[in-house]
């Protein structure tokens, strides 16, 4: 593989760049592999790359229905936090962010990771005590977690409403100063570029049609270009999870909703976090190109069609005013929607099943991107060992039956109320 | 925006109504044996089918009664609405 850097820029620039190598092949599948890891968005990328990188397991093919980064890696908002109260979800976010960290390196591909900071607004005195007991819980488990009061809120975003008769004043909020933001789009292809040169076949345009199951066991796949054996299936297909349950006579505890995200036009530099609304579900960061991009609540009701509704939209960024008033100012230049795996206790399933070879990832609600690493990480180790990893032992497939539920949000098994 | 037939007051927007989510989950009968796997299915397991979904909604601004739903979750068209006491 070509190595990305400084002095192969220069090298290309005196050929006009004409003679690149190909980031990722377009193989055709063979007729059987060790692992078949089906979805390639970031999640199944990471998995395939880890499997390689990790197990040294490199006869590996990803199959997506699309194209690699299509779904929910190139729809969200980028944002990347390990701000979580539950000890299951913090550990396994804060692993997240030490790959995080190091991804660029690691990937040889730039994927522009800012640790700019999280923000989450409190609005009472009851919402600061809450917090204050998430930060305690988040340093115990060695994230870092800053309490603020209103004016040290202010001193970081001045331009939110401190105004002193707004139906909810900022009261202060909780920081988490090493979250921040990445280039969702160059994690899908600094993965798979990798994976790629490992040996992983990327296989596009190819729909999962059916199982091969017998004895409890699997056996393979049939595709749009035909059957392909395996010994070992993963799947990785977040919104589209349950469509392929049905194939497998499993029903989840999987619910699939839509979720809405939006960007401004471009504005010169204003916001240096990413913030949330406290009294509701908005949040906001400012890209690169200096959009402000934001999102907020599901629409509300099961859906895969990957479009919004425009009633959710106009009360998200209702929030969104009452917090940056100056927001009302700006023109919208693109809304886009996603289609969620809502788990029914809010945490995501990494997880073998009753299949034997059948792994099974997903329930990411509308926190999967940050989740990227530690769930390809986890996942693959999962499919190697045909074991769970301590990190994702808490996201089991029974934890609903037995009651072991992970309900950071508290809101049980409406996984529309948000 | 959806525009539900609520079977009581007729064409209304969505913004009068509230979901109440998949109306085909039967709650196992009270005062009979069940078993912890009944309540898994009844409390957590979820169809959520690509296409025909049978569904609860309230018309909580309007006449606060809940109704059923079939829609498509991919087109969002519907195909009829029922008081919530009719069976689809």
């Amino acid at each position: 593989m070509q190595k990305y850097s400084v002095f192969s820029l220069i090298k290309n620039a005196f050929k006009d760049h004409k003679d690149w190598e190909v980031a990722w092949k377009d193989p055709t599948p063979k007729t059987e592999y060790d692992v078949i890891i089906i979805g390639g968005g970031g999640h199944g990328l990471a998995t395939a790359y880890y499997l390689a990188k990790e197990h040294n397991i490199t006869k590996v093919a990803i199959i997506e229905k699309g194209w690699i980064g299509g779904g929910n890696v190139g729809r969200n908002t980028t944002i990347i936090r390990s701000n979580y109260m539950h000890d299951e979800n913090g550990l396994f976010s804060e692993f997240g962010m030490n790959l995080w960290r190091n991804m660029s390196q690691d990937l040889n591909f730039n994927v522009m990771f800012s640790p700019r900071g999280i923000i989450n607004l409190a609005h009472s005195d009851a919402q600061m005590n809450v917090y204050s007991r998430r930060g305690n819980s988040m340093r115990l488990n060695g994230i870092d977690a800053v309490l603020l009061n209103r004016d040290e809120v202010r001193e970081i975003i001045p331009m939110a409403d401190f105004s002193e008769n707004v139906r909810f004043p900022i009261f202060g909020g909780l920081m988490q100063p090493s979250a921040g933001t990445a280039r969702h789009d160059a994690v899908a292809w600094g993965y798979a570029r990798q994976a790629d040169s490992m040996g992983v076949d990327i296989i596009q345009n190819c729909e999962v049609t059916g199982f091969d199951v017998s004895n409890g066991k699997i056996l393979g796949i049939r595709t749009s270009k035909g059957e392909i054996k395996a010994k070992k299936i993963g799947l990785c297909v977040a919104g589209s999870t349950n469509i392929l349950a049905e194939k497998l006579n499993m029903t989840l505890p999987i619910e699939t909703h839509l979720l809405q995200a939006c960007v401004s036009e471009p504005i010169k530099p204003i916001l240096d976090n990413v913030v949330t609304f406290g009294a509701g579900h908005f949040y906001c960061s400012q890209s690169d190109k200096g959009e402000m991009v934001m999102g907020g609540d599901l629409d509300g009701y099961n859906s895969y069609a990957q479009r919004g509704n425009l009633p959710t939209l106009q009360h998200v960024l209702t929030e969104g005013i009452a917090m940056f008033p100056f927001l009302s100012k700006l023109k919208m230049l693109r809304t886009w929607g996603g289609i969620m795996d809502m788990s029914m206790d809010g945490s995501p399933i990494i997880d073998k099943t009753h299949i034997e070879g059948l792994y099974l990832n997903c329930g990411w609600c509308y926190g999967g991107f940050k989740a990227t690493p530690a769930s390809g990480w986890t996942f693959a180790h999962t499919i190697a060992q045909d074991r769970p990893h301590e990190l994702n032992a808490g996201y089991s497939l029974n934890r609903f039956n037995t009651g072991h539920l992970i309900d950071e949000k508290g809101l049980g098994t409406k996984t529309w109320i948000s | 925006m959806l525009h539900i037939k609520c079977p009581h007051c007729g064409l209304r927007s969505q913004n009068e109504f509230s979901y109440g989510g998949d109306a085909t989950v039967k709650r196992p009968e009270l005062n009979k044996d069940v078993s912890d796997k009944d309540w898994d299915n009844f409390v957590y397991l979820r169809k959520s089918p690509r296409g025909k979904h049978l569904e609860l909604w309230q018309h909580i601004s309007g006449c606060r009664q809940w109704i059923k739903v079939e829609r498509d979750t991919l087109t969002h068209e519907i195909f009829k609405t029922l008081k919530a006491s009719e069976e689809a």
